[in-house]
């Protein structure tokens, strides 16, 4: 581990083939190799352009609705008895989640190479989503590859997308789940490459996606910087979000990197325990591997073989995580936990009663991870939780886990 | 001089273009494999690709990512793969055998480990899908070290600045895959390959393997025209696929194939 880090450095990474530490990279086959490289320096020219800056804030205003509020939730904090929570509301974003910042972004980009034709993969289909959204706006052609597992618990979402003219093709591989929804949507992508333009909805896969979508989703950690420190006269004492591969957390975090007395917490899927080895925390208990594109924490047996995870939701249900996260870890800058389906659930539940908002499954881990650590700070401090998703699509999974049928 | 560069030597030499069977190791179960490695020799092979199974082969089509899932049932590890390798040797020293595969189960056990025990068993050379050169530098100069020769792929897609970056590096030979797509996709097109070959050719004196795409004798001779080397996959690993329930009967018959295309190439 590395010791004394300039955290302000920090903010400086990936470097120029996209590492982050030992972390990321670019490990692709051959076949898109090319097609990665011309993304970076589309990226990097793109990037600096004040015109493509102001259309992408634009976008964000008029279409997304942001900026998302700072919503301080008092019943909450009472309720709980510690720390002053505050919540990120992504929720209200269009299309029900922060996924939609990326997914404008990346869109700007499609647009800018000419590109008539999208793919995206997703696990609880709020990528999915928002990758038709877009699609559907700028009149491009958009598939979605879906694990088979996840189309069934997020029924939902897969109609959204038809009826947003998105194809859906259900992935019956491996463990038929988001991992394998990727391997899916990146087969696709080596097969079109010329006319594809492939949106990963995480901060993960080869560079330059860990950096590309950081960007994006970093205006939600701009936003609450700003937000915080005009409504609460102080930056915060501490950040949660949840981490599947990480992009609602690197969003959040991204800005506050520097500032280091706030601390960070990522919040993974604990499932029915990290004990009991079924889970979705790489972080918490994986080691570095290679996977999809890039270097990071993975879930993997003694051969290399990556392993069958588990979570509750479906959105978190992955064994990799963004290679920052992995070097965020490494570094001391942010500490990763891990929370479990019941916990979830019950925050699901807690913030629904008390609030009147009733959060994604993925969400609700971070809810239940801030809810445990308010308690241990004082009622002057504040923490300020990434309420990354709405729960709409998830009433069926909790009625079910009820024994309630819709 | 590596086995691989003696081989392809000694081919050049007699006229002949090299025939290089993939098969996934442990595909359906373990006890076939040396068997059928044994069994492709004999039928005409010069070199073989053995694949080492992953739990996610995102470069590969749905027939090799179902051998990986069959070999992976059994357990099959990276170092099972190895002391695969060794047995084969025991009865034939010839014969170059290329480890193709993922870099994850590699990471697992350490470069060092691997490429060590590697050249001990008896490997000639190693191709990592996932593995670009820019992030190879360690690994190459452990390949170095242990005597293996790297081999790496060029796409339709590479520029010709990378394909010199990559024969740069590269030892034994060059694996051109043919189209955009994954392994036992669609059929490749002899004249596209053999211009791009001769722009490869331009740039490199490393003998080119063409794969992706090759399915029967036909297209086994169109592209052993045209290029030093014919990779054949898919269509064999079908065959097992088909097999697996008579796990007997699969060296034969799938050597069957090899020796068809063997007599199309040399006809």
């Amino acid at each position: 581990m590395p010791t004394n880090v300039d955290f302000k450095a920090l903010m400086d990474l990936p470097d120029e083939l996209g590492h982050f530490g030992p972390y990321g990279g670019r490990f692709a086959s051959e076949t898109l190799m090319s097609a990665l490289q011309d993304l970076s320096e589309l990226y990097e020219k793109l990037s600096k352009s004040p015109e493509f800056q102001k259309e992408f804030d634009a976008d964000l205003a008029h279409y997304v609705g942001r900026p998302s509020p700072l919503y301080f939730a008092e019943r909450l904090t009472k309720e709980v008895g510690g720390a002053r929570i505050y919540l990120k509301r992504e929720d209200l974003n269009h299309t029900g989640a922060h996924k939609i910042n990326n997914t404008i972004g990346q869109a700007l980009l499609a647009k800018s190479m000419g590109k008539p034709r999208i793919i995206a993969e997703t696990g609880a289909g709020q990528h999915g989503v928002a990758s038709a959204t877009v699609a559907a706006r700028l009149g491009l052609e958009c598939v979605v590859y879906m694990g088979a597992e996840d189309i069934r618990r997020q029924a939902l979402n897969v109609y959204r997308m038809k009826l947003l003219g998105a194809k859906v093709v259900s992935v019956e591989s491996g463990t038929k789940t988001l991992k394998d929804a990727l391997n899916e949507a990146m087969r696709d992508w080596v097969t079109n490459v010329d006319n594809t333009f492939y949106i990963i909805g995480t901060a993960a896969g080869p560079h330059p996606y860990p950096k590309l979508v950081r960007d994006f989703q970093a205006v939600i950690g701009r936003e609450a910087r700003q937000q915080c420190l005009a409504q609460a006269g102080k930056l915060p004492d501490a950040l949660v979000a949840c981490v599947g591969g990480g992009s609602n957390a690197i969003g959040l975090f991204y800005p506050f990197i520097p500032d280091k007395n706030v601390q960070m917490y990522g919040v993974e899927a604990g499932g029915h325990g990290l004990e009991t080895g079924l889970h979705a925390a790489p972080l918490c208990k994986g080691r570095p591997g290679v996977l999809h594109g890039n270097r990071t924490y993975l879930m993997e047996d003694e051969s290399g073989q990556i392993a069958g995870t588990h979570s509750v939701s479906a959105g978190l249900d992955y064994p990799g995580v963004g290679p920052e996260h992995a070097w965020l870890k490494d570094c001391g800058r942010a500490n990763y936990v891990a929370i479990n389906d019941d916990e979830a659930l019950n925050a699901f539940r807690d913030l629904t009663r008390v609030e009147g908002i009733m959060p994604a499954l993925e969400s609700s881990h971070a809810i239940a991870y801030g809810m445990k650590l308010a308690r241990t700070m004082d009622k002057d401090q504040v923490l300020i939780v990434n309420l990354s998703g709405r729960g709409d699509k998830d009433i069926h999974t909790v009625a079910e886990i009820d024994g309630i049928g819709i | 001089m590596s086995r691989i560069k003696s081989c392809l030597q000694e081919l050049k030499v007699k006229g002949r273009k090299a025939l290089i069977p993939y098969i996934t190791a442990g595909d359906p179960q373990p006890g076939v494999t040396v068997k059928l490695m044994h069994a492709l020799v004999e039928a005409g092979a010069d070199i073989i690709e053995l694949g080492v199974p992953f739990s996610d082969p995102m470069a590969d089509g749905p027939v090799i990512q179902l051998a990986c899932e069959r070999a992976l049932v059994h357990g099959v590890r990276l170092v099972d793969v190895l002391d695969m390798v060794s047995e084969f040797r025991t009865t034939d020293s010839v014969t170059p055998v290329v480890l193709m595969g993922y870099l994850n189960p590699v990471e697992a056990i350490g470069y060092e480990t691997f490429l060590e025990r590697a050249s001990k068993a008896g490997v000639d050379g190693v191709l990592t899908v996932d593995l670009p050169p820019e992030e190879a530098e360690d690994f190459c100069a452990g390949l170095k070290r242990n005597n293996l020769d790297a081999v790496f792929l060029l796409a339709p897609t590479t520029s010709e600045e990378r394909i010199k970056q990559i024969c740069d590096v590269s030892s034994g030979y060059v694996y051109y895959v043919s189209l955009k797509g994954v392994t036992g996709s669609a059929s490749l097109d002899v004249d596209e390959v053999a211009t791009r070959l001769e722009a490869i050719r331009e740039i490199t004196d490393l003998p080119v393997g063409v794969g992706f795409g090759i399915r029967d004798d036909k297209s086994a001779a169109s592209v052993a025209k045209v290029a030093d080397g014919v990779i054949v996959g898919s269509v064999l690993v079908n065959k097992i696929a088909e097999l697996a329930s008579t796990p007997d009967s699969i060296p034969q018959q799938v050597a069957d194939i090899i020796r068809g295309m063997r007599q199309a190439m040399d006809a």
